[in-house]
This record gives structure tokens, C-alpha cells and sequence, in this order.
């Protein structure tokens, strides 16, 4: 024989690997592999779903979102949340883990439990809620600022607050979020370095500066790369807050997704939907590489 | 030595740390306060709740909302849709990301790596971007407005195999080789060895892919068109724009949405940090 037998264990071990495999590959496939293909090839399509005939037309699709004001309206919009909301999440979330890795603070699980009470909660009813709060009549935030002397603001309504009363409240969400995460970062200095440093007499500013900002550096990438993605991501709180209310702009707060869902499902326009998704997919593709990027030119 | 690592406790010191306090505790009223609103309004008769200037607690305290809330919308129904479909994608998600973290990690065979590679690769896909043909695939299927057209989508994880795949392979081939010597068929080998000692990392993954389902709005809210079928975060985002002015009857629905999770939370709260936490880090 040249062959060496397969024996009867080793087949019986291949079986399972098959029938593991291959009902995750069907659902792969069928979800995953082929809508992102077609996305692709519709983005080079003309079609508006009631159209029998797809013709291609090249980057045509691609053409006309450079030339579209909505969409010019979108990326800005998205780019102003993400370029808000990222570092403002960052540098609370950092200040409170390092607040709540303090010596002076003894009753950590009381604050981290408070802080991530958003984190767990679904994105509709906290929009809801704060669509109460921006209320431009009756809401609390009115209330409050009336308290210092301002006038009440119609917050989601007027364009020039919209966005940043949205992105304050998708910070408010987050920010338990990511403040756990860079505490486990903190927790993982070794506390040798501190000890060094409380010898050297370096203060607490310094030893913020010197040891924990560099050491936490991988860690405030990753959150860095993930909370921009999620930024152009953003869809369900603007929904809640700003579409379909009486009264709602035009949808002056319109955003990425937004565009995309607007043009596919209310407009048919598909292959022009999906153009839009191939250059989030790029955006967001555009991130992951940054990451990959630095971690490669770390190691 | 020992003394010199210590804080010195003057008065300065005290200062410093009640300001910490301070600032934190202001913190957590920023935290709670959207929540307190939300509670306290949902128990306010309508004409409580827009009174100026409002008031934190109600004068009259009423259920009528939360009557009103079950009586026009069927609420009982989203959250049970939303219990449902959100465990079917736990439950799916477990099994497919445990059973190919187990093939990932701790079997040989041709094409592997590369076959590993491509369902990693759709990681870095967002949702948002094949929906458009995801929604054209289903409604070929007639899946549109249906309940496992809801779930499909849900029942894959690319980061679950990723993930299981990493803990798994931590578990000593010694065990698993020991195993099969026994005769034990791989099945058995899965459940009787791989899945007990990956507890940690399933119960982890299993709380982030429950919350991620339960979260989910976009692809609900464009697959389902009867009320029926909504789960409860479209079905509470149709009743607020039909009802947007009765804040009174939005904060009851959205508290019935909130309270189950609070609850469960402050009940598991160190497992479901944990859990937060340990899938976010590896993402």
C-alpha cells in the first residue's frame, strides 16, 4: 500500500469538523458572503427595485454622491459627531477610571455600577427619554438653563444644537462603557512603576503623564478605533429624537446610515444605497487598517 | 519604607479626596437623573406633566399611563418578541461560535487557516453596509415582516468563533488527546470536556450576544411592518412618534423597556461587566 490508511478516528474527527463547518458556512454564506458581494455589484447598478432591467453604469452611482448635497450633508454631520463625540468619551471615561483606580476612592463597584446603568440599558427608550429632556417647551434641560437666565431652546429642532444635543446624549451612554474598559487597562500596570515613582517623589499629574497615558497606549487606540466606528455607525438615537416628530427639520440632522436607509428603502434607489454602503464600508475599513497599522509598527 | 508609600493624611489630603467624591457623585446624578425623569414622569397625570416649572416627583401619583401603554400598543407582545428572538440568537450564537471555536482551535485539516480567515474577515463589515442586499435576499425568500427573517441575520457571530476559538484553545491538548484515546467520540469530547471548561468565556459571550440582539433596531425596524411582529425597541420607537406629545405614555413604555434590564443588571452586575468587558477588549 502507498497510501497510508486513514484510520477510523481521524475520519471520524474530519466527519465532525464537516458537519460543524458546513451549517456555519450555509449561514455565512447566505448572510454574510453574498450581501456583502452584492453590495458591490449594486453600487455599479442602476436599479430602483421596480426596474426589471439593472444596467451597469460604472461608477456613475459613485458620481452622483460626490455631486449629492444630502450626502455631503451626512458625511458632515457624521464626521462632526464622530470627531465630538470620540475624543470627549476618551478623555471622560480616562479621567473617571483613573478617578476610580485612586487610592482616595474607596467604594469603586458603588460608582461603576451607576456609571454603566446606560451601557445596559437599549438605545430607544434612553433616546426617548432624552427627547423628553430636550423638550423645547416643557423639558428638563429648558428648565435648568432657565435657572441661569437662558431662554428655552427648541435643542433638537434648531440645526445649530441638534447634533450636539444628540451627541451629548450618545456620550452619556457610552462613557460607563469605555471607562471599564480602561480600568482593566489600568489595573494591569504592574503597580511596581507607581511605587518607583511615589519614591522619586513624582506627582500625581506625573505619574499620570509618564506611566499610565504611555502604558495605556493600546488600550486608548482600541477604544479610539472602536468608538469612531461606531460614530459612523450612528442611527437608532437620531432616528428616535429628530425623524417623523411634527415640526422635525427636513432632517437637518441627517447621518451616514441614515442616507443609506433613506435611499434604499424609502426611494428604491438600491444601487445608489449601496454605493453609499461601499464607501462606509471604506471609512470604517480605513480605521481598522490605522489600527493594524500601529500595533504592527509597535511590535 | 513602608511609611513613605503611605498617603500622609492632613487635612489638604481629606480636601482633595472629598472633591473626588464630590465630582463622582456629581457624576452619578448625571447618570441617573435621564432615569428618575423617565420614572417619575411615567407616573405623573397628563396634566403634571406639563407644568411649569416641572417637578421632579408627582403630586398625584397614577398608573394610568402604564394602563393606557398596554391598552392602545401591544407591549406584552414586543417584549416577549424581544425575549424571544433574542434568546433563538444567544442560543445560536453559542452553539455556532463554541462548536467552531472547538474546530478552529483544536482540529487539523486542509484549508483551515483560510477558511478561518474569510469568516474573520466580515468582522470588519458593518451591519449597515449589506443590508441593502441582506433585506433583497430575504424578501426573494418571502422572509420580509417574518419572524425568523427578524432573527436570521442574528444567528451568526464572526467575533463569537474568534473568540471561543481563543479560549478554547487555551484548554491542554493533553485533556482532549486523553479524551479520544477513551474513545470518546467528538461530541462527547465537546460537551463532556471542552464546554465545562470554557464556562467563563460562554457565559461572557452569551451576555454580550443576548444584549447586542436585544439592542439590535435598524435591521428589525426595516425587516417587520406589523405591529405584531415588532420587537420592542421598534415597537417603542413607532408608539413615541404616534404619541410624541404624551410624554406621560412614552416614559411608561420606555421605563417597561428599561426596569427588566436595571433589574437584571444590578442582579448580575459583576458577571455582566465581566462579561462587557472581556468581549470588548478582544474585539
Amino acid at each position: 500500500m502507498s497510501k497510508k490508511p486513514i484510520n477510523r478516528a481521524r475520519l471520524q474527527q474530519l466527519l465532525f469538523c464537516l458537519y460543524v463547518l458546513l451549517p456555519i458556512l450555509a449561514l455565512y454564506t447566505y448572510l454574510r458572503f453574498i450581501p456583502i458581494g452584492r453590495t458591490l455589484i449594486l453600487s455599479f447598478q442602476k436599479w430602483n427595485l421596480l426596474s426589471v432591467s439593472r444596467p451597469f453604469i460604472g461608477l456613475v452611482n459613485y458620481v452622483k454622491i460626490f455631486q449629492s448635497p444630502e450626502f455631503a450633508t451626512a458625511l458632515k454631520n457624521t464626521a462632526f459627531f464622530a470627531v465630538f463625540t470620540v475624543p470627549t468619551t476618551i478623555a471622560i471615561s480616562l479621567a473617571l477610571a483613573v478617578a476610580l483606580n485612586s487610592k482616595r476612592v474607596g467604594i469603586v463597584p458603588f460608582y461603576q455600577t451607576i456609571y454603566f446603568i446606560p451601557v445596559v440599558t437599549s438605545m430607544v427608550p434612553v433616546a426617548v427619554v432624552w427627547k423628553w429632556i430636550y423638550d423645547p417647551t416643557y423639558g428638563l434641560l429648558n428648565y435648568l438653563v432657565s435657572l441661569f437666565g437662558m431662554h428655552p431652546k427648541a435643542w433638537l429642532i434648531d440645526p445649530k444644537t441638534a447634533l450636539w444635543a444628540i451627541s451629548i446624549m450618545s456620550i452619556w451612554k457610552v462613557i460607563g462603557y469605555y471607562m471599564v474598559i480602561f480600568l482593566v487597562g489600568i489595573k494591569n500596570i504592574s503597580p511596581t512603576y507607581y511605587e518607583a515613582a511615589e519614591i522619586d517623589g513624582a506627582s500625581g499629574w506625573q505619574r499620570f503623564a509618564r506611566i499610565t497615558l504611555p502604558l495605556l497606549q493600546p488600550i486608548t487606540l482600541f477604544v479610539l478605533v472602536i468608538s469612531s466606528i461606531r460614530a459612523f455607525q450612528v442611527f437608532t438615537q437620531v432616528y428616535v429624537m429628530t425623524e417623523g416628530a411634527q415640526g422635525a427639520p427636513g432632517n437637518e440632522v441627517r447621518t451616514f446610515v441614515y442616507e443609506i436607509y433613506e435611499n434604499a428603502f424609502r426611494f428604491f434607489k438600491m444601487g445608489y444605497a449601496s454605493a453609499e454602503a461601499v464607501m462606509l464600508f471604506l471609512i470604517v475599513a480605513l480605521f481598522t487598517l490605522i489600527q493594524f497599522k500601529v500595533v504592527r509598527d509597535k511590535s | 519604607m513602608e511609611r513613605k508609600l503611605k498617603y500622609t493624611k492632613g487635612p489638604w489630603e481629606t480636601f482633595k479626596t472629598a472633591i473626588l467624591h464630590l465630582i463622582l457623585l456629581m457624576g452619578t446624578a448625571v447618570m441617573l437623573l435621564p432615569f428618575a425623569w423617565m420614572i417619575f414622569t411615567s407616573f405623573k397625570p397628563s396634566e403634571e406633566v406639563l407644568s411649569w416649572p416641572p417637578k421632579l416627583l408627582p403630586i398625584r401619583w397614577t398608573f394610568v399611563n402604564y394602563i393606557g401603554v398596554f391598552q392602545r400598543w401591544p407591549f406584552a407582545r414586543f417584549f416577549l418578541n424581544s425575549l424571544g428572538l433574542s434568546a433563538l440568537s444567544t442560543f445560536s450564537i453559542l452553539l455556532t461560535s463554541s462548536l467552531g471555536g472547538y474546530v478552529f482551535s483544536k482540529h487539523r485539516f486542509r484549508g483551515k487557516e483560510l477558511l478561518f480567515f474569510l469568516l474573520l474577515a466580515t468582522v470588519m463589515v458593518p451591519f449597515e453596509v449589506f443590508m441593502v442586499p441582506l433585506y433583497l435576499s430575504m424578501s426573494q425568500l418571502g422572509m420580509v415582516d417574518t419572524y425568523p427573517g427578524i432573527v436570521l441575520p442574528w444567528l451568526i457571530m464572526s467575533f463569537g468563533i474568534f473568540f471561543m476559538r481563543q479560549n478554547i484553545a487555551a484548554i491542554p491538548d493533553d485533556l482532549i488527546d486523553a479524551g479520544r484515546i477513551d474513545g470518546c467520540s467528538e461530541l462527547g469530547l465537546f460537551s463532556n470536556v471542552v464546554l465545562p471548561l470554557s464556562q467563563s468565556a460562554i457565559s461572557a459571550l452569551g451576555i454580550f450576544a443576548f444584549m447586542d440582539a436585544w439592542d439590535a433596531f435598524i435591521w428589525p425596524f426595516i425587516i417587520t411592518s406589523t405591529t405584531e411582529k415588532f420587537v420592542l425597541e421598534v415597537g417603542l420607537a413607532m408608539f413615541q412618534h404616534r404619541f410624541f406629545v404624551e410624554y406621560g405614555s412614552t416614559t411608561a413604555g420606555s421605563t417597561v423597556a428599561v426596569l427588566p434590564m436595571i433589574i437584571v443588571f444590578l442582579l448580575f452586575r459583576r458577571n455582566i461587566i465581566e462579561g462587557v468587558t472581556l468581549t470588548g477588549l478582544k474585539a
